[in-house]
């Protein structure tokens, strides 16, 4: 690669690892669907898709072929481009999220940190607008559609986002209070020094924070127990009603990558992200390769955890009553997370 | 790479803005986006604040725009709350149509 | 790189902003200042000021516009009608913003000497970073303005519930 300028090298490397991570991030998607089905068939006392290929292990791919040979409907009395577009703005923020999320310790190859599309150092702040600009897909679906239901759906999602938001954003304030950065690597190393122990959700002493963003997390990827936007028993299925084939795929895979990306920011803040949870107990083992490939295996384990904590929550709770989500949310988490920001800066200005 | 753009070329995109905002403000008839445009005025106006910080190093600037965003926060959501009680009483966005004190 | 992104952006900000004004549906003129309002927090976040630019997507775009937008949904606005007020607009509109765009453009660019150019990565007075930055000169010298804004908000939160609640209970 002599021959090639650094610019050069960065800009293909960066390629490289772009493609790498959205193939992954998107395998993932589709994998995440089936692990769904399945843990929720197997709560439910059945086995959930087993016909194609070995333990249904090829379901997303049948998936996947049937969604794009399904025939693209497009309703008569819809508003054409934003209808179109949509679906595009929710998905596209949703996958745009993992450019800033350190999936590793830090390797670099030729000057390029290879486990990491980028590192910036308002990394936490530009998950946060991407994730309030994807309020945009759902409220346009909804509205462009001319369907009442729809219409229905996307006022609830777009509102009960919004409002969950607050709590999102104030959860995280203690993180970063400690951290002192809102550099997702430094909020990282903040918190590999001891493993377990320096965890924010141990020693942070950062559980509160961790719940208000657990809850707010659920509700601002509209899942179950927040699932009103597309509450099935009362608006057929909210703001996707009159999406079919590809477009409806969008949205499907936005959610759950949308879960993905939850995860992965649930693990960063709280859960040490790409540290080890034994420190240094364990001595170093393995060659070079396996040693990078380490903190990568922990934070997938992870982030794995945290999508089937996000099934099983799916598979115990009935939905919330549309009153009972504001309050909720206006009344009890956002005092809440108001509270956990002051102790925690309280904490660290007696004993910082 | 170096390639540098002077100030007074930021000043001219916020003066273009501003005064498509004051464009629209004037022609637009839907209280709504009589509404929108006074956003894009404020967002004009902050882009120098911001050039001008950018410009002298100094960090007031910024700080200026930081207070016009929680302002226009404050007056986004008054605005609106007017907008709907308007829209309530009289089933009409239109400026023309909404100009007497009482029904 | 700066010149690459200023005439991007720059000519994306105008584009929306034209759209904007040629847009019927106020849905449409909402998302044009979408498009405005990010595209200038790329320019912001290039002339250094990465929390402006942040809080400019997640505040502006990401909660002011999304209120807009849900406003617009609830109360169902179609396209404007023309009326005999939207003629005289238009003799007073397009002169005045001409104007102003004249003297504005007239006035900045005679100023041009006085001012310097604008690169990547020049920063402020010291060499900490914008929010440090920001937060201190916020929480120190500015203590009281801040908390001043913090009281308007609590006010204009309530203002807002009082003004948008139903009058019949």
């Amino acid at each position: 690669m002599s021959h090639l300028s650094p610019f050069q090298i960065f800009l293909l490397l960066s390629i490289v690892k772009i493609a790498v991570v959205l193939v992954i991030l998107l395998t993932t998607v589709a994998y995440t669907v089936l692990l769904e089905r399945k843990v929720l068939g197997h709560i439910q006392n059945r086995w959930g898709p087993s016909r194609v290929g070995p333990f249904g292990l090829l379901q997303p791919l049948a998936d996947g072929i049937k969604l794009f040979l399904k025939e693209d409907l497009m309703p008569l009395a819809a508003e054409r481009p934003l209808f179109v577009i949509a679906p595009i703005i929710a998905l596209t923020c949703a996958l745009i999220s993992i450019a800033v999320v350190p999936f590793g310790a830090v390797h670099r190859i030729h000057g390029v940190d290879i486990f990491a599309i980028t590192d910036i150092n308002i990394g936490l702040l530009v998950i946060l607008g991407i994730t309030s600009i994807g309020v945009y897909g759902i409220a346009l679906s909804g509205w462009s559609s001319n369907n009442k239901f729809s219409l229905l759906g996307s006022l609830r999602a777009t509102s009960q986002m919004v409002s969950y938001e607050l709590a999102l954003g104030l959860s995280l304030v203690g993180v970063v209070l400690r951290a002192q950065s809102l550099s997702l690597r430094t909020i990282v190393e903040s918190q590999s020094a001891h493993g377990l122990l320096s965890w924010n959700f141990f020693g942070g002493y950062q559980f509160v924070a961790f719940f208000i963003y657990l809850m707010a997390a659920y509700a601002e990827t509209n899942r179950a127990p927040f699932d009103l936007p597309e509450a099935e028993s009362e608006l057929v299925a909210g703001y996707h009603t009159e999406y079919s084939s590809m477009k409806f795929a969008m949205f499907f895979m936005a959610e759950y990558a949308n879960m993905v990306i939850v995860s992965c920011v649930a693990t960063l803040m709280f859960f040490g992200g790409a540290s080890s949870p034994f420190g240094n107990l364990i001595p170093a083992f393995g060659g070079a390769v396996v040693q990078a490939l380490l903190p990568v295996f922990w934070f997938v384990v992870k982030v794995f955890a945290f999508l089937l904590l996000y099934i099983w929550v799916r598979g115990t709770l009935p939905r919330f009553r549309y009153d009972q989500l504001m309050s909720f949310g206006w009344k009890f988490l956002l005092p809440l997370a108001m509270a956990n920001i002051i102790i925690t800066s309280l904490v660290l200005a007696l004993h910082g | 790479m170096a390639a540098q753009v002077p100030t007074a070329y930021y000043l001219v995109l916020a003066a273009i803005l501003f005064s498509i905002g004051v464009g629209s403000f004037l022609i637009k008839r839907n209280i709504i986006t009589i509404f929108i445009s006074i956003e894009l005025m404020l967002n004009a106006v902050n882009l120098t604040f911001v050039a001008f910080a950018h410009q002298w190093h100094q960090i007031s600037g910024q700080i200026f725009v930081f207070f016009v965003m929680v302002v226009a926060a404050a007056e986004a959501a008054v605005g609106l709350a007017i907008i709907i009680a308007i829209f309530r009483t009289r089933q009409t966005l239109n400026v023309d149509q909404i100009d007497l004190m009482k029904l | 790189m700066q010149l690459a992104l200023f005439i991007i952006f720059g000519a994306l900000a105008v584009a929306g902003a034209l759209n904007l004004l040629l847009q019927r549906h106020p849905i449409n003129s909402a998302l044009s200042l979408v498009v405005v309002m990010m595209s200038l927090a790329v320019l912001y976040w290039s002339l250094g000021a990465e929390f402006l630019a942040a809080a400019q997507v997640i505040v502006y775009s990401g909660a002011i516009m999304v209120l807009f937008v849900f406003v617009i949904m609830l109360l169902n606005a179609g396209k404007e009608e023309k009326t005999t007020g939207s003629r005289a607009a238009y003799i007073a509109g397009f002169p005045g913003a001409a104007a102003i765009f004249c003297l504005l453009t007239f006035v900045f660019l005679s100023e041009q000497k006085a001012l310097g150019v604008a690169n990547l990565g020049g920063h402020l007075n010291s060499g900490l970073n914008n929010i440090e930055e920001l937060s201190r000169v916020l929480f120190t010298k500015l203590l009281l303005p801040f908390e001043v804004t913090s009281v308007l908000i609590l006010v204009a939160i309530l203002g807002a519930v009082v003004l948008a609640r139903k009058e019949d209970q």
